[in-house]
């Protein structure tokens, strides 16, 4: 299954350089290589891929949506018409059409795009080339995990053609409403079990592969940051899915079999008392939902701030400001984020105790977040900094993850989050952690290990043309939001709020957050251009492509079947730049040579091999 | 370098452990906590709710103890059949193999009875939460029977020719596969008291 055929020229291929020899199989054929693959690297970009297109699409769901929030009412020209009368009915769109694209937008982007991008993604295709291992542990799982994935998103997309159309309740789907949708939501969450039995295999299969195959010489202390995210990340999904897999499944018992998990007795809808019955507890399901989507959240963060970390000390040619404060801080994040869900249920009524309780968690959960930014702050110090494509991604992460981050505090205390619950600022917020956070990290990644990859660095003109507005709209998109959220503008209302007169005096926002997200739109096509020609026209680049000091860089790029050419031995902790008295500034982890000693405070002491 | 992965059968020296055996236990925490979540909605719900009304006592006490020493037995003749592949002696593991599957097979035929009389005596799971409770935990319990007889009878039957080709790795993945069974095994020693033994029935107003 997963052995590679010999290849006599192997060794001699072997050292840099000389990838095309033995870069491809010709015993498999087309479905075994692109479609049924087991090899880490196929499926990480299979998963790359595949989110990216998933990305693209929740892009646009939002931009549709952005088009009634400017401009209420008003015939939507050309799509409008191709969308069709119960969609948009004259080119104006229904508003149950409108929750629908809330809704699939929301799971789109966060169990489609960034989770697969970001974990199936770059935690496929970089940690086993991080750990310098042959693939992961379990190749033929992983293929499973992937399809699993694909067909989760099939279902998902499918729901939008069922009658009735896709869910309309919100990504989180709270009942009792979720239980009398249409249709759409039983495919929703046939949808999320396929997408969650993917996650819970893929985390099977990263905490195996990180605890088992590490490289001789590669210890705990020794580990790229990104490994140690992915690592946190998949016991996030492994321990918190679950939970949203038991509330998914009892929510589809309420939907298929009648029973009343999740609604309370003598509900009235329509007008007509619901004959079931009844007995069940409404909140249950917030409680189990948000006991998965709060860790859910540093799933999304975590390997962001993973690949932060590698481009900085690649840039800045000098080691990270305090990994171990960083890997305990991440350690913490971790486990923290299993006691803090309660926070997004302050408006429940659960009472002040359990507020108190969840707030002064969620207060204690920031600290770690403020040292890992910080540490990534205080790594810029001093360095000789490179503005490389992904430097500049990273660079921008750090303050827009600084003001989602930040802005987040009053809504983990309970008095605020009165005021902000359910508006405009609490959108802000998370997409400042998620969008120009996440993504631009997740794009940081992009161009950092396309060459890897490839063998061809992207362009670097057109990622300048691709970051600069990309930087410019994002902040139009959500900044006005926090302004609108201040002032009490309701979030999920298909025509804006334009019926509520204490918002009226920001309702002309809409307008300046839906031209910035159509023109973050056209600054993707620079990037889509990009990714796409310079895999045969881009610069070729050398198996070290940015003189980097982790093991992915030791692989011949692409990595053939196995990986590394000869078995990497691990020497010294993974950000080894500028290391006095030796030559060069970049002192890589697989170069034979004496353990060194590290200037730079906070730098992890070399461990004794 | 070769590109198969390392310590798929032989055990790594610092962690002690082989990938498959570290694989599954993570697997099964991720299992803790799935029927760990269904628990805690079946305490939320039991305390949240004062009319909890008709519970253990639709249930059949007898037909589940039962069930529960079927279930136990067959825990017994998955070690052996474990125990079998070691000494690598085909004949008495596939007979321990396929007692477990047998025994798995008896257990899902008792659920099926009990399933369909109370169907027939008009409690089905919309009739109350407990209800709702019963069938849904109960029957994911069983769709883990089901998976965990298809594997076992894999091993046991046609997957057993590795015996002769590797047979470390196969008494690891029968291991595995009675890693798993256990789990299933102790999930129903949870679900048979919390379902079946507790009279939930609320006091009289």
């Amino acid at each position: 299954m997963t052995h590679a055929p010999t290849h006599d020229h192997a060794e001699t291929g072997a050292a840099h350089g000389e990838h095309g020899a033995h870069a491809e199989h010709h015993e498999l054929g087309f479905w075994r290589r692109y479609v049924f693959s087991v090899d880490h690297k196929t499926i990480g970009i299979q998963y790359a891929v595949t989110g990216l297109l998933f990305l693209l699409f929740g892009f646009s769901l939002m931009m549709l949506m952005r088009w009634n929030l400017a401009f209420p009412g008003k015939a939507l020209p050309l799509l409008g018409k191709i969308l069709g009368d119960s969609r948009m009915p004259g080119g104006s769109m229904l508003p149950e059409f409108y929750n629908q694209l809330g809704a699939m937008h929301g799971t789109i982007m966060v169990f489609l795009g960034v989770v697969p991008l970001a974990v199936g993604g770059f935690g496929n295709f970089v940690v086993p080339l991080q750990i310098g291992a042959p693939d992961m542990a379990f190749p033929r799982l992983n293929m499973l995990s992937y399809h699993a994935y694909f067909w989760g998103g099939v279902v998902m997309l499918g729901s939008f053609f069922v009658p009735g159309g896709a869910a309309q309740g919100g990504w989180t789907s709270y009942p009792p409403l979720a239980d009398i949708l249409p249709a759409g939501q039983t495919w929703w969450i046939l949808g999320m079990l396929l997408l969650i039995t993917s996650s819970l295999l893929g985390a099977v299969n990263f905490i195996t592969t990180i605890i088992q195959l590490r490289a001789p010489g590669l210890t705990f202390w020794r580990l790229p940051f990104f490994v140690w995210a992915q690592f946190v990340t998949s016991f996030l999904l492994l321990l918190a899915f679950p939970a949203l897999q038991a509330a998914g499944i009892m929510q589809l018992m309420d939907r298929v079999a009648h029973t009343s998990f999740f609604l309370p007795q003598g509900l009235v809808v329509s007008g007509q008392v619901l004959k079931v019955s009844g007995g069940g507890s409404p909140l249950l399901w917030q409680h189990l939902f948000w006991f998965l989507a709060h860790p859910e959240v540093y799933v999304l963060i975590l390997p962001a701030m993973g690949i932060v970390a590698e481009v900085i000390a690649n840039n800045t040619r000098k080691p990270l400001w305090g990994y171990r404060a960083l890997v305990y801080s991440v350690v913490t994040i971790g486990a923290l984020s299993f006691v803090v869900w309660a926070h997004h249920m302050f408006m429940t009524g659960m009472g002040t105790v359990m507020s108190t309780f969840f707030q002064t968690t969620t207060m204690i959960i920031s600290i770690p977040s403020v040292i890992i930014l910080t540490c990534l702050i205080l790594s810029l110090w001093g360095g000789s900094i490179r503005f490389t494509p992904p430097m500049l991604f990273a660079l921008a992460f750090l303050p827009m993850f600084g003001i989602g981050g930040l802005t987040g505090l009053p809504l983990g205390l309970a008095s605020p989050d009165i005021h902000f619950h359910d508006t405009y600022y609490v959108i802000a917020h998370f997409h400042y952690v998620v969008a120009p956070g996440t993504l631009f990290a997740l794009f940081a990644g992009v161009y950092h290990w396309y060459p890897k990859a490839t063998g061809r660095y992207l362009s670097t003109k057109l990622a300048h043309l691709h970051f600069w507005p990309s930087l410019l709209f994002i902040n139009g998109v959500f900044m006005p939001m926090f302004i609108q959220g201040l002032a009490g503008m309701q979030r999920r209302l298909y025509d804006g709020g334009v019926a509520y007169t204490h918002t009226a005096h920001v309702l002309w926002l809409h307008k300046v957050i839906s031209f910035s997200a159509w023109g973050l739109a056209l600054a993707q096509i620079p990037f889509i251009i990009n990714f796409f020609m310079s895999r045969k026209r881009g610069a070729l680049a050398p198996d070290n492509a940015w003189d980097a000091t982790t093991l992915e860089w030791a692989a011949p790029s692409p990595p053939p079947h196995g990986n590394f050419a000869v078995e990497p031995i691990v020497y010294r902790g993974p950000y080894e730049y500028s290391v006095p008295g030796h030559a060069g500034d970049f002192y890589p982890q697989f170069e034979p040579g004496p353990e060194t000693v590290s200037p730079i405070p906070g730098n992890p002491e070399p461990a004794h091999a | 370098m070769s590109s198969a992965i390392p310590y798929t059968v032989e055990t790594r020296p610092d962690t002690g452990l082989n990938n498959v055996k570290l694989g599954i236990w993570i697997f099964l925490a991720s299992e803790v906590m799935l029927f760990g979540s269904l628990f805690a909605g079946y305490i939320l719900l039991r305390t949240g709710n004062p009319t909890w009304g008709k519970g253990s006592e639709l249930l059949s006490v007898p037909l589940a103890t039962l069930n529960t020493a079927v279930l136990i037995t067959s825990s017994v003749t998955m070690v052996m059949a474990w125990v079998a592949a070691m000494e690598r002696k085909l004949g008495k593991f596939r007979l321990y193999m396929g007692s477990t599957v047998a025994l798995g097979a008896v257990f899902m035929v008792v659920k099926a009875f009990e399933y369909q009389a109370k169907f027939h005596h008009g409690a089905p799971p919309s009739y109350s939460t407990f209800m709702a409770c019963y069938f849904t935990f109960t029957g994911l319990h069983a769709l883990h029977v089901l998976g965990g007889m298809i594997i076992n009878f894999y091993f046991g039957f046609p997957g057993a020719k590795m015996m002769a080709t590797d047979p470390q790795q196969f008494a690891n993945r029968v291991e595995t596969a009675g890693l798993f069974w256990h789990f299933v095994d102790l999930v129903w020693i949870f679900l048979f008291p919390v379902l079946y033994l507790l009279n939930f029935q609320a006091p009289p107003a």
